[in-house]
């Protein structure tokens, strides 16, 4: 190597260094700018953009799970792209087309796994987090063998394993990938039609399916996997004719307070409250349409909402106490998600429709911060790296 | 096998019942109630149903329409299907899975505005 190229290269490292700084990423998160393909970093301390990440493809259905060190955001694209994001230097680390089609993964309780859910071909596929190497594919094969159900509702389990449900079975398989290149799958057959989505508590004990082509929810207990699956809040709408559903609920975010858990109920304009000493109904609350987010702020003294089309510019707020809803809000047109700042101070709201980004002041419910954001959907803060589930 | 009688009045009834056969009688009987009265669909509101479909349609059957939870609606996915099919499942969903029914937002000639479109490619926004 010549001396000019050492001192070009010398003159590259010091600014990159300088452009990098050294800071935190725990007050540090991306929105998605769904149509763009491109992710936004923003600080929650500033509630400002700090740059943007371009080239991710197809995010009409995107999620985020991050790095243990809080630093590295793993996006799971809808065109099957995985991509790990640098929120420190804002630029791609690595980026891997993984799939057809994909909804969403999880990482695994050491960070050295990621897991992605796919639609097409149906399955999981599990990958090294830090080189995005294919570890184990796991086809989601039913019926006579010859099919392949779409994946939904992957969590991170306690161990090295996932748990996962297969749509068109109304299957539930948990696979343990101690050995990461040869999964171990336990599998649940017959919990209930058409499982749209999961969610895993905040202990990492029960995993809990929604199912769309019934009323009711299939529940795993993950510490006695051997009692199988059983069904709580079976019928549900108790024989009433559920409405159009415009849009698939989420059950991410285990919205609890105390023991009582509150999940969006499909086809009705109400929230549900289930006691989880009993998983037995507790109660229901009327809101303003067909909820799809229902999230507790991480106090639990407060849950907000989201709806489906055609209610969804409004953002209502129930006080966990009184069961009620106290606060309706207009953040913008097509509410998407709703992230709290890690201590829930404050809740980011997106608003496709309108083009931005609201953050509201969760005790006073004032609005704090606009930012512009095109078409953007999810948000998520680096604070999930920390939360099983998340 | 159901007997179709005549007129589109028995639509709704055909949509409810189970299974493949009711619908595709269902959407014969369409084609034959026919695509007739039409109106046409104004300008700004065109830019509403690209918005629509590439958004919330786009919720389930992909932005790019290559698919979701929903089936692909691009136009090669499509190339077997009949503009009455699509227009047909657009207003009244398909019973058994997760496709509802628009028609409470959409008249018949916007759903049928819409199908022409997902067969020939469907428009970007903007």
């Amino acid at each position: 190597m010549n001396a000019r190229v050492m001192l070009a290269a010398a003159a590259l490292l010091a600014a990159g260094c300088a452009q990098l700084g050294l800071r935190g990423t725990g007050d540090l998160g991306v929105i998605v700018e769904r149509g763009a393909g491109r992710l936004q970093v923003v600080d929650t301390t500033r509630q400002a953009r700090t740059g943007t990440v371009a080239g991710l493809g197809d995010l009409s259905h995107a999620s985020v799970v991050y790095s243990r060190d809080g630093r590295y955001a793993y996006v799971f694209g809808r065109d099957g792209g995985l991509t790990k994001v640098d929120l420190l230097r804002m630029r791609i680390d690595r980026r891997i087309v993984q799939s057809g089609n994909s909804i969403g993964g999880a990482i695994s309780q050491d960070g050295r796994l990621i897991a992605a859910a796919n639609y097409e071909p149906g399955g999981v596929r599990v990958f090294d987090s830090d080189t995005l190497e294919l570890l184990a594919d796991i086809p989601a094969t039913w019926g006579d063998g010859s099919q392949r159900a779409k994946v939904v509702g992957l969590e991170d389990a306690a161990g090295s394993r996932f748990a996962f449900s297969l749509f068109e079975a109304g299957e539930i398989w948990v696979a343990d990938l101690s050995v990461p290149r040869a999964p171990k799958i336990q599998k649940f057959a017959n919990v209930g039609r058409q499982p749209y989505d999961a969610l895993i508590t905040p202990d990492g004990r029960y995993y809990i399916a929604g199912l769309f082509g019934e009323d009711g929810l299939a529940m795993l207990d993950l510490w006695h996997p051997e009692r199988g699956v059983r069904r709580v809040l079976d019928g549900y709408g108790r024989g009433e004719q559920p409405l159009p559903v415009y849009k698939m609920p989420h059950l991410e975010g285990w919205a609890m307070a105390g023991s009582l858990a509150f999940l969006p109920a499909i086809g009705r304009h109400e929230v549900l409250v289930v006691d989880t000493a009993t998983w037995r109904e507790a109660g229901r609350i009327p809101v303003a349409g067909q909820p799809v987010f229902v999230m507790a702020q991480p106090d639990g003294r407060q849950v907000w909402v989201n709806f489906a089309f055609p209610d969804a510019e409004k953002v209502q707020v129930i006080d966990a106490e009184r069961r009620k809803v106290v606060q309706t809000l207009t953040p913008g047109r097509a509410v998407l998600h709703m992230e709290f700042t890690p201590r829930g101070e404050a809740v980011w709201i997106s608003a496709r429709d309108d083009d931005r980004v609201v953050v509201y002041d969760t005790a006073s419910f004032e609005r704090r911060a606009v930012l512009a954001a095109d078409k953007p959907s999810g948000i998520f803060f680096s604070s999930r790296a920390h939360r099983i589930g998340f | 096998m159901i007997q179709i009688k005549a007129g589109a009045a028995l639509l709704p009834h055909l949509v409810h019942m189970k299974g493949r056969g009711a619908l595709w009688a269902g959407l014969a009987l369409a084609c034959a109630a026919g695509a007739a009265g039409a109106e046409p669909v104004a300008p700004a509101r065109e830019a509403e149903l690209i918005g629509m479909v590439r958004q919330d349609c786009g919720s389930c059957h992909g932005l790019t329409l290559k698919g979701g939870l929903g089936p692909p609606l691009v136009a090669p996915a499509l190339k077997d299907k009949r503009m009455e099919l699509l227009k047909h499942v657009i207003l009244w969903g398909r019973p058994g899975t997760p496709m509802p029914p628009w028609r409470s937002f959409l008249t018949e000639a916007e759903a049928e505005w819409i199908a022409v479109r997902l067969l020939k490619g469907f428009p970007d926004e903007r």
